[in-house]
């Protein structure tokens, strides 16, 4: 198989520009550290070439940049989506958020992102450079000077449980698909319903009381795209401002789980871009494990048209003093 | 001598069709519940948004109470589906975050049940007694 670089993404996207099937292109850009990439839009090919990148980092998912790009130009936009990244691109579909007309998606293939996070928790401060070879990754460092390690140890949580390497939506495929793969991503969930409710109580006491309330979990979700946010509602009280309490910490990422119920593809950006560090898809997943045993397995995003757990209902559904039982087992 | 006795807030929503009557009908048959039930009306059980129960506990309340038609009964046809899943989420998750479970509850109170609306206020009333102060979702600023 060809292996999939930056010059095939490059040749691609340029062959696009120039046929005219697209007036623009979301990319990867190149940061001031090779680790902090950054999503961008790019005009021309000659961009592309100066600062077009795509290596271990490109974690950023770009479905939700299409809501507010595709309305503001008549052309086609074109955009590089990872597995994952296709699932929340067929959720806004669901959602009627953009016309997939005004879209050109090209799918490229993953195997698994780096989580700088990982690594500067490695090897400390001092990191210089940061490059992939194979397997391995090799980190410069001031320090240290240069040093090794896999890259199985230091991939994104999300992609050490990676759900799917299959597109379920794109127009044009680079490389080729994957499989929906058995992934265990709900161990922690029930290594989490197994502890005590003190236990649980202390643990989450101790990961939200982290939280600055940058809202960038919010921000980057592609499930979160409602134009008028109830966390910026001047009237809520709890509007745009650091949690003062645990209390807010709490209803904070309660709401915000509860808000993408149901829509939450697992896609793990809420974790990506926590500065903070706090397990954020924790939340999110439980509601998915919920949802699965409750009302039977359901992957939003798979299916363009599905119909969300939260926007329907059987005569038979479970009664929520069972279901909080049923969590105990 | 005066007995120091905790006496827990409750927040009950009730929906306006069937259990709102149910509370008064138990009022006209002079059936008890504690005091310590603050009922508010809504005009549906799937009114009641999470936000709502969260802002309850932030004020200080010690459970939280919905009370809707019978599943196959609600007024707008399918409103009480639609609160039996997300209450069953949301309850899953506050269990989750280490809350204790006692302190939610979802009941089915139509406008004849009288005697089941004053039954369920007293045993949700001794439960969240036998629990005590709520002080794993309080806000110290709300407190007097």
């Amino acid at each position: 198989m060809q292996k999939i670089n930056r010059e095939v993404l490059i040749n691609k996207a340029n062959e696009l520009l120039s046929n005219g099937t697209i007036n623009r292109v979301f990319g990867w850009e190149k940061g001031d550290f090779s680790y902090d990439v950054t999503p961008t839009i790019y005009f021309t090919a000659d961009q592309m070439n100066k600062k077009f990148i795509f290596d271990d980092f490109c974690g950023a998912n770009f479905s939700k940049y299409l809501v507010a790009e595709t309305k503001k130009d008549q052309n086609k936009v074109g955009v590089f989506l990872k597995p994952c990244d296709t699932y929340s691109f067929n959720q806004l579909l669901t959602e009627h958020r953009f016309d997939k007309e005004k879209v050109y998606a090209i799918g490229v293939p993953c195997d698994g992102m780096v989580d700088e996070k990982k690594i500067k928790a490695f090897f400390g401060e001092g990191i210089s450079s940061i490059t992939s070879e194979g397997d391995e990754i090799i980190v410069d460092t001031l320090y240290d000077g240069v040093k090794k390690v896999k890259k199985a140890d230091v991939l994104q949580e999300r992609c050490q449980n990676c759900k799917s390497k299959k597109h379920v939506y794109y127009d044009e495929l680079i490389g080729e698909d994957g499989e929906v793969l058995d992934s265990n991503r709900f161990d922690e969930v029930e290594k989490l319903e197994k502890m005590t409710a003190d236990e649980r109580f202390a643990f989450w006491q101790n990961e939200l009381s982290k939280c600055i309330r940058c809202n960038a979990c919010r921000d980057v979700c592609p499930a979160c795209t409602c134009e008028k946010c109830v966390f910026n509602n001047p009237n809520s009280g709890v509007e745009n401002k650091s949690p003062a309490n645990e209390f807010e910490e709490k209803m904070f990422h309660i709401i915000r789980a509860f808000h993408v119920a149901g829509r939450c593809t697992d896609c793990g950006e809420c974790s990506r871009v926590c500065p903070q560090g706090i397990p954020l898809h924790l939340l999110n997943r439980k509601f998915i494990k919920d949802i699965n045993s409750f009302y039977g397995n359901y992957q939003a995003g798979e299916q363009e048209g599905s119909r969300a757990p939260l926007t329907n209902y059987t005569k038979e559904d479970l009664e929520p003093s069972e279901a909080v039982n049923k969590g105990d087992n | 001598m005066q007995v120091n006795e905790f006496k827990p807030k409750i927040v009950a929503f009730c929906c306006n069709w069937c259990s709102y009557a149910g509370a008064d009908l138990a009022g006209s048959n002079r059936l008890a519940y504690p005091a310590e039930v603050k009922v508010i009306r809504v005009p549906c059980s799937c009114r009641v948004n999470p936000m709502f129960i969260l802002r309850a506990f932030q004020r200080g309340a010690d459970g939280v109470i919905i009370c809707g038609c019978h599943p196959g009964d609600c007024h707008y046809t399918s409103g009480n589906y639609y609160t039996r899943r997300r209450m069953a989420l949301l309850f899953s998750m506050l269990d989750y975050l280490g809350i204790e479970k006692g302190r939610t509850r979802v009941e089915w109170v139509s406008a004849a049940e009288g005697a089941k609306f004053a039954q369920t206020m007293n045993d949700f009333v001794q439960t969240v007694t036998a629990l005590g102060e709520n002080k794993r979702l309080e806000d110290l600023r709300c407190k007097k």
